[in-house]
């Protein structure tokens, strides 16, 4: 099959035994390529604090909360990324009520949020499926396909985007020093607990992103695969935070090129859910980033 | 007013204007428990002072005093003349145990970096002048060595001198340690020591440095400030490591014995049970084997 296709390209294509013919001119292709890549971007920029500040938790939490909110607005019939944005932005402030700032209180705080909103997702869920005699709408939801995404959504994609990543940029410094040690930021007048709260927001706009690409319950996967990849890799923020976003567009880019190409793959025509790659490829990455680790270690034991 | 020590305290926030540091008659309630009481003690640039006192006496709620992270009940804090503000770049802080996850991405460079502006918004940007600086302050404090190394990788002695560069590239004029030599080794220690002597000399920048041993410092102490059961004393060695004062701020009767230059804070036999129960440790005390 690989190798049929290997002198019928067109002029201009990529002459490659893994790049189909048609595969940059599908508009949906296309999409999914540019949201996709900006939704890793930035979320191995918000990824690599989460990380460091050990949020995953509340991370993945974000995510799964998200479920709710895709949900509702499928029900009411808007954009899925207007769904995840607010409601991931009512469970920030939630979290922060209940008092996430307190290591202690943290975990619990975001348990509790994620318990009520999971609740809620089972109601809409129901809903979704029974009211509309749907299923697929639960698999986008909660596994995404960055393959049937509208053109329009590009758009309000960079605008979240952009407000996200100049956050972080806000941020950078006084949510370093404070990731490093609450203690010496308070000693600076940094206020630990504001700085925290508004990574939070920036946190769950980037969910969204990831939602919207690889579902609400792997968006998790995107935000900490990446960036953990990348901080095995090196030991400077600002080079791990490019590297983890350089290694979430290509596990991005790579996963769609493969669910392009599983068309061809039993069962013939329908193809395999593009996250399924995506997130297949970032585990493959992590692993490997732990090589050269071992093997340092084993001749060092040796 | 009737404590020995605390009027030698008062006597020195009378003394001139030229103060970096004037803790005036400050007390403190830590859940209805009064932590420190009427504690008064003033601090002059380049002066190198130990405020020594068993763990638990206190010294890091001062310090939180100090640095405005905890309100007083009483008195005040004059920081070169003025009240103390919640954001106060004049002084610099080393907290006590410093654990750093050695995944985190932070080389000892970029740390010191920190140093420099991290209460700013945004992103650093880099400059050769800036470099200039975290490489001229990572020398002065004898980490040139390790400067790309993971901060989380580095021993306690040689993350203590990263944490100092990272708190003196702002030019304070104040320097505040905690516990710095606690977690050191005998010779780690001394090189910490003998290295904020020599800034406090050059630099004109006071150092606070808080212990529960005062023998590793006394070489260096310009002043101590010497605090139990919530008061404080301060003045020359001479003046606070004295059997009277030490005895009446801890209400009891210790003596201060001098073997081979280490001072030696023990309790008096009358009250030997009493002291040992709890508060084995008295600040100077060594255990000779």
């Amino acid at each position: 099959m690989v190798s049929a296709l290997l002198g019928g390209h067109p002029a201009g294509a990529l002459p490659s035994p893994v790049i189909e013919p048609g595969f940059f001119a599908a508009e949906d292709v296309r999409v999914a390529i540019v949201v996709g890549a900006i939704a890793a971007i930035v979320a191995g920029a918000v990824g690599v604090f989460t990380v460091i500040r050990g949020q995953s938790f509340a991370g993945e939490a974000l995510g799964d909360v998200n479920t709710a909110g895709g949900s509702a607005a499928f029900l009411a019939s808007v954009a899925p990324l207007l769904g995840f944005v607010v409601v991931g932005v009512i469970a920030v402030g939630a979290m922060e009520l209940i008092g996430i700032q307190r290591p202690r209180g943290r975990d619990l705080a975001t348990g509790i949020v994620l318990g009520a909103a999971l609740g809620l997702a089972a109601l809409l869920l129901y809903l979704v499926t029974t009211v509309h005699s749907t299923t697929g709408a639960t698999q986008t939801i909660l596994f995404g396909s960055v393959l049937t995404i509208a053109s329009s959504t590009i758009a309000p994609v960079a605008a979240l985007s952009v407000a996200a990543l100049a956050l972080m940029a806000m941020l950078y410094r006084p949510l370093l020093l404070s990731s490093v040690s609450t203690e010496l930021a308070s000693a600076r007048g940094i206020r630990v607990r504001l700085i925290g709260a508004a990574y939070l927001l920036a946190l769950a706009m980037t969910v969204a992103l990831a939602a919207i690409t690889i579902g609400t319950i792997l968006s998790t996967a995107l935000l900490v695969g990446p960036a953990a990849t990348a901080l095995r890799l090196t030991r400077r923020p600002g080079v791990a935070i490019a590297l983890a976003g350089l290694l979430g567009v290509a596990a991005m880019w790579l996963g769609i090129l493969l669910a392009y190409d599983s068309f061809d793959w039993p069962p013939v025509g329908t193809g395999w859910p593009v996250s399924f790659f995506v997130v297949s490829l970032i585990f493959i990455g992590y692993l490997l980033s732990g090589l050269p680790g071992l093997l340092q270690r084993r001749a060092r034991a040796a | 007013m009737t404590d020995r020590g605390e009027r030698i305290g008062e006597e020195q926030t009378l003394a001139g204007a030229e103060e970096i540091l004037s803790v005036q008659g400050v007390g403190v309630r830590l859940s209805g428990r009064e932590t420190l009481r009427d504690v008064s003690f003033a601090i002059r640039p380049g002066e190198f002072t130990g405020l020594i006192g068993s763990n638990g006496a206190g010294k890091t709620t001062l310090f939180r005093v100090i640095l405005g992270l905890q309100p007083p009940s009483a008195g005040r804090v004059l920081i070169d003349g003025r009240p103390r503000s919640h954001r106060n770049p004049l002084i610099g802080y080393v907290p006590q145990k410093f654990l750093l996850d050695p995944d985190m991405p932070l080389r000892a460079r970029d740390l010191v970096g920190l140093g420099i502006d991290a209460h700013r918004f945004g992103i650093p940007r880099p400059s050769r002048a800036r470099r200039a600086l975290i490489e001229q302050m990572l020398e002065a404090v004898g980490a040139g060595d390790f400067a790309d190394a993971r901060v989380g990788l580095l021993s306690g002695g040689e993350q203590q001198r990263v944490l100092i560069a990272h708190a003196l590239i702002a030019r304070p004029k104040l320097l505040l340690l905690d516990e710095p030599l606690a977690n050191l080794d005998l010779r780690a220690g001394q090189e910490v020591v003998a290295l904020l002597a020599r800034i406090a000399a050059e630099h004109r920048i006071a150092v606070l440095i808080s212990a529960h041993e005062m023998n590793p410092l006394l070489p260096v102490m310009d002043r101590i400030v010497y605090i139990a059961g919530g008061r404080a004393a301060s003045g020359t060695t001479a003046e606070v490591v004295r059997a009277d004062v030490l005895s009446e701020l801890y209400g009891s009767h210790v003596d201060v014995l001098n073997v081979h230059g280490r001072v030696l804070v023990v309790a008096g036999a009358g009250d030997a049970s009493d002291l040992h129960g709890h508060d084995a440790a008295l600040p100077g005390l060594e255990i000779v084997s």
